[in-house]
């Protein structure tokens, strides 16, 4: 028997928490978590568990390396938006497998996140050059939801009073799947059209928008412009859908007149992973700024007046604005949009071009090839795609697949194939292809010159530069690109620099054992349409997966497609609808939702077509049941579902989950239990077994899917058999993975929330290792670890700071909420002075005012050792004696260790004056090193307090030029 | 403006100075504190009409979103153009500069003195 991998991945062994637990007044973690958790909803463990006994690290990477040898890796020419790349080495190795990036938390500190700010400004920059539009986001999830997305912000946008939505024939299938299942939930109508209007009817549009896919999903490529001024002239906006890499040499969509520009960055070095994840982007015209669903960076400038960056019009999101918030999307992509625009920074303008023009003009050798063997082709104008006629299609697959090549089957007699990056550096690719059509390569047949060839219209060829700025002009050597991504993850605070004791985040391990098979080509690059054949052993790690995420919330079927919680929430909340619906139950559509709730809830229950009503919480923190029952009572005929959270977002197990969830099954509604809170739960409870009808699941919280400074997420979503007709699907999924629903039963976008049928696969081996390492047995422990951790923390601090709400015998669950309120009524020190003033002793802030304004939220969870809570503990401590200084009049009110709140090295060295004068009531040292151990290793923060005021006011959310940064 | 002693409020934090049939509307400064910094407003055009109780615009802050409703019926005349290109106006001066809307009315609700607005926030 090898080395126990829980003993690596909690971070307390037996002797510190039996130091803990006499702290808190236990003898035994089991104990206290028995205590805590309410009796009528503990579970025995399962008398035969699907979970096999815990594997030793090397164990589960020689069973992964199996699962990998089951799937087959072929040269992909399938398209439809995925596209194999070449990930430069420098960036795999320095961004996807380097903790400084994938541990990072979402930018919401953003003193000690000005690295990746600056990566997803560039993000930024590289789209907004591109598309030829104002305003970017810092990352979709797809790009079908990305469509959806801009769709949704066309009817909000929009003057126009129509219902409809024109919808390019020649789109991606799934983005059209996606767009039919969540327009019905909204009441959009989509027509479907080919583009062939003439000016004659152009006076009978009657769209608030539309979508153009460019290049189509065909290949063909074509002058959008007539149509996106028809759409706009009868008060609609024009949505379109582009390939990055064809834009290097195509005009881009902003010059073309659109007001929208969606798509994904997969080609800029994202392996395709099965389909994710990959970053989707929007760009939209100035004046829709603030209707852009998702994450914004934007300048501001820093308590010294210099320039920082942060996120921008967070009001728009759903954790502030809630039922009116543009989307309910929060996590976002971040890994995958830094690994994205550090393609583009390597790579630069003219090595972008090149690409394009290598992948356009192999495309184009293949069709002169063909055409001259007397092969037809259908492509007329194009990019990297083209369509072939042939005798029969499933005839010309199977041959490819002799020679190592997936092909695309349009109909019967015609194939598709797209050129990308990795199939121009393979030799002898090419001649193997034209092999299949039973073309002979002759002498000379490769000559092309990739620098003229031009296989699409004149008027549509790019003349505009893109990609101007420095950044994009200086990293071209390894040595200069290894060290610009050093300087930057150097200015941020990860998990590999301390404890990030966020609330409601669950940031634990994301164990390297865990990350090993993420970048293995077995995983990465396959196709997510690949046939099934190829995936076997992808199939295989999904539905051990979600048969192990079953059982452990005692739900009967899982879809791993929700590529983010949101979406999860999403697909869940559907689900119920379409149960409702198929009851004849349309009427059903109240969403009851408790005040504590998560903002996303309340989004994501209006994008499922349902009215949010709001249930009261009770001084306790807890849903008031009087209000619960009264609100039940008056929409009973209407009830869809309630959303519940457990344990609560106050962190606390709500003793009567069990009476919340019998009186809305009593009314005909549907419990959705949010499942962000599931690492307080885990071996002891279920929520399947209390009454939840269908839940989310957080795999980047829960289940140690790293969450990569703001993405990627996963939140499968896991259901009761009633519901599991209407769990996610696919309409080109090679599989179904739920289980007894047969292609009859399902509608033909079968009920789709991602453009991937199994979402974003290539990080699903980091929690089904961590399933696997930590046996049923090793996931209760750690349970059990992290409300030990997150009660020992309540108890050596709530003398200093009151803790507010708690469940039975006056224990938190995973996380506790520390008051500072009362600090700020009697020192004038607020929540943000504590926030920041963490950061000089070196950590990252707990949850700020989520889910009460003026408190903390901490999560310590089971990965940090006592030594780290303990110095976390002492720090607040230290803060609070400090705040005491304040009030008792040893430091100004404005002039005091708090206020001023980071502190950088140069404002000590230098003062604020930049004169080398101090002149504060503080000393330097007391700013720096308020304790010793800080000495000998210290994070800097590259910037002091961020005006957050300032950046709303001037929005500036591309790369601001070098000269900002002069001192 | 006048005195704030002399306006008259509303339960949803706004102020309303009646002049004749014009009404002049604006967030109060207990309001403008609570949402933090203002940072964007969306103000109804000139010359819509506007019905007491419902949402007419928008105050945004950093951290969250106030609404602005229509105290009383009638017809908008003139939206305040220097807070929506300086929304920090609403924080700065709530009861001056950083008035929102003027509204023209025939009959004005029964609105909240001084005392009990003071009364309802608790100064």
């Amino acid at each position: 028997m090898g080395e126990r991998f829980q003993d690596r991945h909690i971070g307390t062994d037996s002797v510190a928490q039996l130091e803990m637990l006499s702290a808190v007044g236990y003898d035994s973690v089991e104990e206290l978590v028995l205590a805590a958790v309410p009796e009528a909803i503990q579970v025995e463990p399962l008398a035969t568990s699907t979970i096999p006994p815990a594997a030793t690290e090397r164990e589960a990477l020689a069973e992964l390396r199996t699962l990998a040898g089951r799937n087959t890796v072929r040269r992909s020419m399938i398209g439809l938006g995925y596209y194999d790349t070449i990930t430069p080495a420098v960036i795999k190795r320095n961004v996807l497998e380097n903790p400084s990036w994938y541990t990072a938390y979402t930018p919401y500190q953003p003193e000690i996140s000005q690295g990746r700010l600056e990566a997803l400004i560039n993000f930024q920059t590289m789209v907004e050059d591109l598309t030829g539009l104002d305003i970017a986001n810092a990352s979709m999830l797809d790009e079908g939801t990305a469509v959806v997305e801009g769709m949704l912000l066309a009817r909000r946008a929009s003057k126009s009073s129509s219902n409809v939505f024109l919808v390019d024939a020649d789109a991606l299938p799934q983005t059209k799947a996606l767009l039919a299942n969540r327009a019905a939930a909204v009441g959009i109508q989509l027509h479907e059209t080919a583009y062939d209007l003439d000016a004659a009817d152009v006076p009978e549009l009657d769209v608030f928008g539309a979508f153009i896919q460019y290049p189509g999903a065909s290949g063909r490529i074509w002058d959008p412009s007539a149509v996106i001024a028809a759409v706009k002239a009868q008060g609609g906006l024009a949505v379109v859908a582009a390939d990055l890499l064809a834009l290097t040499l195509l005009k881009s969509p902003g010059e073309l007149g659109a007001d929208v520009a969606v798509g994904t960055s997969q080609r800029f070095g994202v392996p395709m992973g099965l389909g994710g994840p990959h970053a989707g982007y929007m760009a939209v015209k100035k004046g829709l700024e603030r209707q852009l669903p998702g994450r914004l960076v934007g300048v501001s400038q820093d308590a010294a007046g210099h320039p920082a960056y942060r996120l921008s019009l967070q009001a728009r999101e759903q954790h502030i604005r809630r039922e009116k918030a543009t989307s309910n999307i929060c996590t976002a992509q971040v890994l995958l949009a830094v690994m994205a625009s550090m393609y583009a920074v390597y790579h630069g303008p003219d090595g972008l071009r090149r690409i394009a023009q290598r992948v356009h003009a192999e495309t184009a050798l293949i069709a002169r090839e063909l055409r001259q063997a007397g092969v037809d082709v259908r492509s007329a104008s194009y990019f990297d795609t083209l369509e072939v006629g042939v005798v029969d299609a499933e005839a010309t697959l199977a041959a490819a697949t002799e020679q190592n090549i997936n092909l695309r089957k349009v109909d019967a007699t015609t194939v598709a194939l797209s050129v990308d990056e990795a199939w121009t550096d393979l030799t002898g690719a090419t001649a193997d292809l034209l092999g299949v059509f039973g073309v002979e390569a002759k002498e000379g047949w490769g000559e092309i010159s990739s620098r003229t060839v031009r296989e699409f219209e004149v008027e549509l060829a790019r003349t505009s530069d893109f990609l101007t700025h420095p950044v994009f002009n200086t990293h071209r050597s390894e040595t200069a690109m290894m060290r610009y991504l050093k300087y930057l993850a150097d200015k941020d605070y990860a998990l590999d620099r301390g404890m990030i004791p966020l609330g409601s985040c669950t940031m634990k391990l994301n164990a390297a054992t865990e990350m090993e098979a993420v970048t293995w080509p077995e995983f990465g690059a396959i196709h997510p349409f690949a046939p099934e054949a190829d995936i076997v052993g992808y199939l295989d790690l999904i539905e051990q997966l979600q048969g192990w995420l079953a059982e452990v919330t005692g739900y009967d079927e899982v879809s791993l497609q929700p590529n983010a919680g949101s979406q999860g929430e999403l697909a869940g909340l559907l689900a119920i609808r379409g149960y409702h619906h198929s009851r004849g139950d349309q009427h059903r559509a109240v969403c009851l939702i408790p005040a504590s709730a998560h903002g996303t809830n309340a989004a994501s229950a209006v994008l499922a077509g349902m009215k949010v009503v709001v249930v009261a919480t009770n001084d306790l923190g807890n849903v008031d049941l009087d209000d619960l029952r009264a609100k039940i009572t008056e929409h009973a005929e209407n009830l869809a579902a309630l959303m519940i959270t457990y344990p609560s977002t106050h962190g606390v197990y709500e003793h009567e989950v069990r009476d919340i969830t019998d009186a809305v099954h009593a009314a005909g509604g549907q419990v959705y239990v949010d499942g962000a809170n599931l690492n307080a739960l885990l071996g002891y409870a279920r929520f399947g077994d209390f009454g939840g009808d269908v839940s989310h699941l957080n795999l980047h919280k829960t289940f140690c899917i790293p969450h990569g400074g703001g993405g990627p997420g996963v939140g499968p979503v896991a259901a009761k058999a009633h519901l599991a007709p209407f769990l996610p699907g696919h309409p080109l999924a090679q599989r179904d993975t739920i289980g007894n629903r047969t292609d009859a039963d399902l509608p033909w976008h079968r009920n789709i929330v991602s453009a991937a049928p199994y979402g974003s696969p290539s990080i699903l081996p980091i929690s089904w290792a961590y399933v696997r390492m930590m046996g049923a047995e090793g996931l209760k422990a750690a349970t059990g670890a992290a409300v030990l951790a997150a009660n020992y923390v309540a108890a050596r601090l709530r003398d200093h700071y009151p803790v507010l709400y708690a469940g039975d015998n006056g224990l938190v669950a995973h996380e506790c909420i520390l008051d500072v309120r009362p600090l700020t009524e009697a020192t004038g020190v607020t929540v943000d002075d504590v926030a920041k003033r963490l950061i000089d002793y070196g950590f990252h802030a707990p949850t700020m005012s989520f889910p009460v304004a003026g408190t903390l939220m901490v999560e310590p969870t089971e990965s940090e050792d006592l030594a780290e809570i303990d110095r976390f503990i002492a720090a607040m401590i230290a803060i609070k004696a400090e705040a005491d200084a304040v009030a008792a009049g040893r430091w100004p009110a404005d002039d005091n260790p708090l206020v001023h709140a980071p502190h950088t090295a140069q404002a000590v060295i230098m003062g604020d004056s930049g004169t080398d004068e101090w002149a504060h009531a503080y000393t330097r040292e007391e700013a720096v090193y308020p304790v010793r151990s800080l000495i000998r290793g210290k994070y800097w923060p590259p910037v002091r307090r961020i005006d957050q005021a300032y950046g709303d006011r001037n929005l500036v959310c591309a790369c601001p030029p070098i000269e900002a940064f002069a001192d | 403006m006048a005195d704030k002693t002399t306006l008259q409020y509303t339960a949803d934090h706004e102020w309303v100075f009646v002049d004749g049939s014009i009404a002049t509307v604006g967030i109060t400064a207990y309001a403008a504190e609570k949402l933090g910094d203002v940072v964007f407003v969306e103000l109804p055009e000139a010359g819509s009409s506007v019905a007491e109780g419902k949402v007419v615009g928008e105050i945004e802050s950093t951290k969250s979103v106030g609404e602005l409703f229509a105290p009383v019926n009638g017809t908008v005349v003139e939206a305040n153009d220097a807070v929506v290109s300086s929304p920090e106006l609403v924080n700065s001066d709530p009861f001056g500069d950083g008035w929102l809307i003027k509204v023209e009315f025939t009959e004005l609700p029964s609105l909240l003195s001084y005392e009990e607005y003071s009364k309802l926030v608790g100064e």
